[in-house]
C-alpha cells in the first residue's frame, strides 16, 4: 500500500523539478521523485509513531495532500510547463511516446523513453539479484532481519528508492494511477500460482510483459488509451487465474467428496 | 478582498457552487467517520477510483449527464468493487491491502478505457466528464446541487435512525453480535452511505482525491473529542469549512480543479490538529511527557535521599549524592532547586536536606517500591533478585489506592524481600 501511496505522492518532485530543468529525461526528475518518494514514507511514519495517528489514516492524508500539491503545482504553471497536464499525469502517453526518437549519426537508436528505461532495469535487475537475501528477508521476516544484526532500513530505504523510481519512468508511458497496477497486478496473479520468492519472481515478469504486449495489441485495434488497456487485461488475467484456481479447487473438493462417499 | 468575499455569496453561480461543494464536505465528514473508527480509510480510497467506470457506464447508458443516472453507475461499481475485495480477502492469501490497490486500478483502468471511447463519440456532452478526475465544482449544475441536498438529508436521516447499532459496530462487533445486532447488515448499510458519498463528491473533488475527504475531517476530529456524537459534529465542520475554503482557493486562477485545494486546505486543518491539539496533539504530548520525566526524575532523587538516611545521613552534597546514584548534574541541580521551590527540600551552604514534607513524600515511593518487590516475591514467585528491576518503573506508577490493596493483600509487613524496612 505504501507502493500505491508513493506512485501517487512523488508527483510534486517531478513538478518541481520539471520546472527548474524544463525537460523531462533529466536527471533532476529522477532526483525530485525520489526525493519526494522517502518524503513519503518519512511523513507517513512520522504520523503513524509519533503522532499517533492510525496508519491507514496516515497514508491517505499524506499521498492525497502531495498528490493534490502536485495537481495544484501543474494547474499554477500550465502556461509555462505546456508538456505537463493534468491528463497526462494520470493515463500517460504511451500512444506519442515513439515519435520521439533517438537518432545519432543517422542510425536509429531507439525511442527516448526506451533508452530512458533501460538503464533502470538494468539497476533493479542487478539490485534484485545482488541484494536477494536482504530483499527476501525484508519480505518475509523483518524482525528476523532485524535480530540477525541486519540494517533494515538501509534496505527498506533501497527498495523504497527503486519503488519510486520504477514509478517515475513509468509515469510517463502509463500515468500515476495506472503504475501501481502494473506493481499489483502481475505479482498477485504470480502469488496465487506459485509459492516460492524465485518463481514468484519469473511469472510475475512474464505475465506482465504478456499483459503489456496483448494490452496494446487490443489498444491499437479498439483504437483507446493503451496504458488504461493494459490494466484492464492484467485484471481480467488476474481475474482469470483467480476464478479458475476456485474452479479447480471446487472440482478436486466435489471429487474427493465423492471418493469418500464410495 | 472584500468585495471577493462578498461576491461569493451573493453572485448566483458562486453561491450554488459553495452550497454543493460544503454539503459534500458536510456529509463526507460524518462518513468519513465511521470509515475511519473501522480502520476502513483504504477501502474508501479503493472506492472513489472505482466510482469512476460507473459514471463512464452511466454516461454511456443516458447519454446526458443526468445527475441521478451517473449516481446509480456509480454506486453501481463503487459498492460492486467494496464486495470484490471482501471476497478477494475472503477467499484467497492475498493480503487487503492487495486487494484494494489491484480491485482499485482495474476499475479505474476500464473506466479510463469506457472514457476514451466516449471522447471518440460525437457526443457534445461528454466535455465535462473529463471534470470527474479532478473534480471542478464549477461545473455543478443546479440539479446537481439538489441531488446532493436530498442524498445527504437521506444520509443523515439513515445514520440518525440507526445511530444505535451502528455506534455498537464501530467501537465492539463483537459485543455487538451478541446482542442479536446483524453486523453483516450494518456493515454493509455503512458501505452502501460511504459509496453514495463519494458518488456526489467525485464531481467536486475528482476520484483521486475524493478519499481525502473521508479521511482527513475524521481524523482530525478524533484528536478533540472522544465521544462520537462529537466527533460526527466536528467531522462534519471541517469538512464544510475546507469545502468553502478550498473553493475560495481555487479561484485564483481560471480553469482550476477544485478537488486539490480543498485537500490542501483539509491537510493544512488536520496538520494544525495533530501539533496543536489538546492532551493528544504533538506539543501537548510533549508536555506531557516532560512533565512524566521531571515527576519520574524527582522521585528518584527522594528516594536517593531516603536511602541516605536510612545510613544515617542527613545532609548530602550534591558530590556525595552523584556518588551514590549517577545522574546528570545539570539535571540534578535543576531538579533539586524545582523540589526546594515545592518545599520538599531545604538548603543550607553546599549541603542540602528534606523537609518533613519531603521526608513523607520519600518514604511513599519507598514503600511503594518495596511493597511491590515483597508482592512480586510472595504472590507471583519471582525470584529476589529478578524484582527491582520492574519494581523501578512501577512505584512511579502506584498510585495511593494500588498502595492500600497491596498493604491489604500483603498484610501490612514490616520489611521486603532484602529486609528492609517498609516505612509507612
Amino acid at each position: 500500500m505504501v507502493g500505491d501511496a508513493i506512485s501517487h505522492s512523488v508527483l510534486p518532485g517531478i513538478v518541481i523539478a520539471y520546472l527548474f530543468s524544463s525537460q523531462f529525461d533529466s536527471i533532476f526528475i529522477m532526483i525530485g521523485a525520489g526525493i519526494f518518494g522517502v518524503f513519503t514514507t518519512v511523513i507517513i511514519d512520522f504520523f503513524h509513531k509519533k503522532l499517533k495517528l492510525q496508519e491507514d489514516a496516515s497514508i491517505g492524508i499524506t499521498f492525497t495532500w502531495l498528490f493534490a500539491v502536485g495537481v495544484i503545482l501543474i494547474a499554477l504553471f500550465t502556461g509555462s510547463a505546456t508538456d505537463l497536464d493534468q491528463e497526462c499525469v494520470l493515463f500517460g502517453e504511451l500512444g506519442t511516446s515513439f515519435l520521439d526518437k533517438i537518432i545519432i549519426g543517422g542510425r536509429l537508436y531507439g525511442t527516448r523513453s526506451m533508452l530512458m528505461i533501460l538503464p533502470v532495469f538494468l539497476v533493479i535487475v542487478l539490485f534484485v539479484f545482488s541484494g536477494f537475501k536482504g530483499l527476501q528477508l525484508l519480505a518475509f521476516h523483518e524482525e528476523y532481519a532485524l535480530s540477525k544484526g541486519i540494517n533494515t532500513r538501509i534496505w527498506q530505504l533501497g527498495f523504497m528508492s527503486l519503488v519510486s523510481i520504477t514509478t517515475v519512468m513509468s509515469f510517463e508511458s502509463v500515468g500515476a494511477i495506472l503504475v501501481v497496477g502494473l506493481l499489483v497486478l502481475p505479482p498477485a496473479t504470480a502469488y496465487l500460482l506459485v509459492g516460492k520468492l524465485t518463481k514468484m519472481l519469473w511469472f510475475s515478469c512474464v505475465i506482465a510483459t504478456f499483459d503489456c504486449l496483448l494490452g496494446y495489441l487490443f489498444s491499437i485495434y479498439f483504437d483507446v488509451s493503451v496504458s488504461s488497456m493494459i490494466i484492464v487485461f492484467a485484471g481480467i488475467i488476474f481475474v482469470l487465474v483467480f476464478l479458475g484456481l476456485k474452479a479447480q479447487k471446487k472440482w478436486k473438493n466435489n471429487f474427493s467428496e465423492q471418493s469418500v462417499f464410495e | 478582498m472584500m468585495d471577493q468575499l462578498t461576491y461569493f455569496f451573493t453572485d448566483p453561480i458562486a453561491r450554488k457552487v459553495i452550497l454543493g461543494v460544503s454539503i459534500i464536505g458536510a456529509v463526507s465528514g460524518v462518513v468519513g467517520t465511521f470509515s475511519f473508527l473501522r480502520k476502513k480509510t483504504l477501502i474508501a480510497d479503493a472506492v472513489s477510483h472505482s466510482v469512476f467506470p460507473g459514471i463512464c457506464l452511466g454516461f454511456l447508458f443516458a447519454g446526458t449527464k443526468d445527475p441521478v443516472t451517473l449516481m446509480v453507475g456509480a454506486i453501481f461499481t463503487g459498492w460492486f468493487s467494496v464486495w470484490s475485495i471482501d471476497y478477494i480477502v475472503r477467499t484467497s492469501k492475498l493480503s487487503e491491502d492487495t486487494a484494494i490497490a489491484l480491485v482499485s486500478t482495474f476499475f479505474f483502468a476500464i473506466g479510463s478505457v469506457l472514457l476514451s471511447i466516449i471522447s471518440k463519440s460525437q457526443n457534445s456532452e461528454q466535455t465535462g466528464l473529463k471534470s470527474f478526475l479532478f473534480g471542478k465544482a464549477a461545473t455543478l449544475s443546479t440539479t446537481d446541487v439538489q441531488v446532493f441536498f436530498v442524498v445527504s438529508v437521506l444520509i443523515v436521516a439513515i445514520v440518525i435512525l440507526f445511530f444505535k447499532p451502528i455506534q455498537l459496530v464501530c467501537f465492539n462487533a463483537d459485543f455487538a453480535d451478541s446482542i442479536g445486532i446483524k453486523i453483516n447488515r450494518i456493515e454493509f448499510l455503512l458501505s452502501v452511505l460511504t459509496v453514495t458519498t463519494i458518488a456526489i463528491g467525485i464531481q467536486a473533488l475528482g476520484v483521486v482525491l475524493m478519499s481525502a475527504l473521508l479521511i482527513a475531517p475524521a481524523a482530525s476530529a478524533r484528536y478533540w473529542t472522544n465521544k462520537l456524537v462529537g466527533m460526527l459534529v466536528i467531522s462534519a465542520l471541517f469538512g464544510f469549512l475546507s469545502g468553502i475554503i478550498g473553493v475560495i482557493f481555487s479561484t485564483v486562477k481560471d480553469d482550476m480543479p477544485t478537488g486539490p485545494w480543498i485537500v490542501f486546505v483539509l491537510f493544512l486543518f488536520t496538520m494544525i490538529t495533530l501539533l496543536f491539539a489538546p492532551k493528544k496533539g504533538w506539543f501537548s504530548l510533549q508536555r506531557q511527557s516532560k512533565k512524566n520525566n521531571r515527576k519520574i526524575e524527582q522521585e528518584n532523587i527522594l528516594k536517593t535521599f531516603y536511602q541516605f538516611s536510612e545510613e544515617g545521613f542527613e545532609r548530602i552534597t550534591v558530590g556525595r549524592f552523584l556518588e551514590k546514584r549517577r545522574m546528570d548534574s545539570h539535571v540534578l541541580e535543576r531538579n533539586m532547586n524545582r523540589m526546594i521551590h515545592q518545599g520538599c527540600l531545604k538548603r543550607q551552604d553546599q549541603n542540602y536536606e528534606l523537609t518533613e514534607k519531603g521526608k513523607g513524600e520519600a518514604a511513599r515511593i519507598v514503600r511503594s517500591h518495596r511493597l511491590w518487590e515483597l508482592y512480586l516475591t510472595k504472590r507471583m514467585n519471582f525470584k529476589e533478585d529478578h524484582i527491582h528491576g520492574t519494581a523501578e518503573t512501577i512505584e512511579h506508577l502506584i498510585t495511593p489506592e494500588i498502595e492500600k490493596e497491596l498493604l491489604k493483600e500483603l498484610n501490612f509487613p514490616v520489611s521486603d524481600p532484602h529486609n528492609k524496612d517498609i516505612p509507612y
